[in-house]
């Protein structure tokens, strides 16, 4: 399928639960609310015609020194799709505000959506609703902060910490 | 020792706890995973990363868009080249430029050879953990015969940081095509060397046959790819699937095996070797820009020279005449400069002789070097993948017109496989972990990042 024909098959079922959709450098992207982002992301991996059995990344962005975007929401938690039968990619894309960053887990649907998830919480502490084990995946539990996020100080250091005894 | 029923995987009292890691000889890297064992079966395991965690994606966001290329050597540092190109592709796309023909066909070849090297070190290393030494050994000297190809063309074995953004950093040397042929012939004989060892060894087969298995829904819902992917039989190919580069013009087959399990990884693995040295030898047969003709009528002059003739405004003709560059410069002179680089000026470095003899090139070069000036990609996001050594190597960059990244992400193609480790080793015996940890070839580098 075309960007453009991914799109309208989008917009047909989920009218209401698009906030935009562009094509920038040939990648589609459709930006959708929160509380359809899972209804959203069933229906890309289930539908025969998206088909899109591949959650190749899940990632977020932190949207706070972004020129136009500072006041609107901070994070916005990108997830690339890709179909296996069809070959196309799809990007979904769902915004949080700072003070409720929260987002559905998507584990019953891809089970590798555990460790990128783990892995946002870790880095943005962008939290997932009904996640099973939401740990930090590449820092460790006694780390302070978020270090993907904008306002983290490049040079901060933090003493490493053994585990509790 | 181990506790009541110990060795005979059932009716113990209470499982033992076993952790492997973060240092171990078999931990390629530092890793940790925390078993569960009843008697010698693994019950439950947990795997733990990030040891090697350097904050690469941060370390982006503070530099130019070039500065993030040293980086990227250290995501996976066994091919490193394909971690170069696959980045600069990112921001190229985002620029919305196309790099030259023959810039493509010499990230096709590089990211071949790469591609090669990591292989045999991949499974020479898991050969070697099952008691082949003598493979092992076999394939790091293939695998010396490639680095000596990379070694002339980057001028570095490891840390290459040979791509750039438009182009790379310099053209192959001349002789190139030649002198691969001779590493890809001895290469082609180490591995028939080692199908004979290894392939049909009743030892080798006992350890990987039927071990590590993971089926192919379960490969799919872990979005794992590369050669784990096509050990169960789905021939998905960043480089078939969505072609770049050069390998739309480039025949070669997607080797698939249909177990998936750590023998299918190994014979996807050998025979995708060879697709690779095939890519390679008919890149360097089909690429454009051909030899470099050396039919210089002027002398060649030394660069202090050539800066003063610019100061005393002897600029008539300057830029004609050839200069002799430092030899850590070679492949860099105008001829060979504008054939592997896009002709952008708002992305690629002037040749040095404009540098050196002209304001315009010397303003060319400062805008791209100051800070606050350089790269500055429109506003907006792209996301560019290509076949990693295991699997889909994805850049996801996001501009904010600026001359620094606003967010760099890779996706790393060996995390996918590392979060259903668990899922491979459960149920079987201790000693089959260390097989099945190598045939999914994690990489530290580009797993912690």
């Amino acid at each position: 399928m075309s960007g453009a024909e991914i799109l309208s098959a989008l917009r047909a079922r989920f009218a209401s639960a698009i906030v935009e959709t562009h094509e920038h450098r040939g990648d589609t992207t459709v930006v959708v609310t929160r509380e359809r982002l899972r209804d959203v992301l069933r229906a890309c991996r289930d539908e025969p015609a998206l088909g899109c059995d591949f959650l190749m990344d899940l990632t977020a962005v932190d949207y706070a020194k972004y020129p136009g975007r500072e006041d609107g929401p901070r994070f916005e938690v990108v997830y690339h799709l890709y179909s296996l039968t069809h070959g196309h990619r799809l990007r979904v894309k769902v915004r949080v505000e700072e003070d409720d960053a929260v987002v559905p887990t998507a584990v019953p649907l891809w089970p590798i959506a555990d460790w990128f998830e783990r892995e946002v919480w870790d880095m943005f502490g962008v939290r997932f609703e009904g996640h099973p084990d939401l740990r930090r995946l590449l820092l460790y539990e006694e780390f302070v902060g978020h270090p993907l996020r904008k306002d983290y100080p490049i040079n901060r250091r933090q003493p490493l910490i053994g585990p509790k005894t | 020792m181990l506790g009541e029923g110990a060795g005979t995987g059932s009716g113990g009292q209470e499982m033992m706890h076993l952790g492997l890691g973060p240092q171990h000889p078999a931990m390629h890297g530092i890793i940790r995973i925390v078993t569960e064992l009843d008697g010698e079966v693994i019950r439950k395991a947990d795997v733990e990363i990030g040891y090697l965690h350097r904050a690469f994606e941060k370390d982006c966001e503070v530099g130019g868009y070039n500065n993030a290329i040293p980086y990227t050597d250290r995501l996976n540092y066994v091919s490193p080249l394909i971690n170069n190109f696959a980045y600069a592709s990112a921001i190229e796309k985002l620029l919305d430029i196309d790099v030259t023909e023959r810039c493509k066909y010499i990230r096709t070849i590089m990211s071949e050879i790469s591609r090669v090297c990591d292989h045999l070190t991949c499974v020479g290393a898991t050969a070697m953990e099952l008691g082949a030494f003598t493979v092992f050994l076999y394939m790091i000297k293939a695998r010396e015969f490639l680095w000596e190809l990379v070694e002339d063309v980057t001028g570095a074995r490891l840390t290459i940081s040979y791509g750039r953004v438009g182009g790379v950093k310099a053209d192959l040397p001349d002789g190139f095509a030649a002198q691969a042929t001779r590493a890809f012939k001895d290469v082609r004989e180490v591995l028939s060397e080692v199908h004979r060892l290894l392939t049909g060894n009743r030892i080798f087969m006992d350890r990987m046959v039927g071990v590590g298995v993971l089926s192919r829904e379960e490969t799919i819902a872990y979005s794992i790819t590369g050669p784990l992917l096509r050990g169960v039989g789905v021939g998905y190919d960043v480089r078939r699937a969505q072609p770049h580069w050069a390998y739309d013009r480039v025949d070669f087959e997607v080797p698939t095996q249909k177990d998936g399990d750590n023998y299918s990884r190994y014979l996807v693995r050998m025979a995708e070797m060879e697709q690779s040295m095939r890519i390679a030898e008919q890149a360097l047969a089909t690429m454009p820009g051909g030899p470099i003709q050396v039919d210089w009528e002027g002398r060649a002059v030394e660069p202090p020279a050539y800066v003063d003739q610019g100061k005393q405004g002897k600029t008539d003709g300057l830029l004609l005449v050839p200069i002799r560059l430092s030899p850590n410069l070679e492949g860099q002179e105008r001829r060979k400069h504008v054939q592997v680089n896009a002709d952008d000026k708002r992305v690629v470095l002037p040749p040095k002789e404009h540098t050196y003899g002209s304001i315009e090139g010397l303003m060319n070069h400062f805008m791209l070097i100051m800070e606050g000036y350089g790269i500055r990609p429109p506003l907006g996001e792209a996301y560019f993948a290509t076949e990693g050594a295991n699997g889909e190597l994805g850049f996801y960059v996001v501009s904010d017109g600026t001359d620094r990244p606003y967010r760099v992400r890779c996706r790393p193609p060996c995390l996918p496989p590392l979060a259903a480790l668990p899922r491979m080793i459960e149920g079987e015996m201790i000693a089959d972990l260390i097989p099945t940890f190598g045939s999914v070839n994690m990489i530290g580098g580009e797993l912690d990042r």
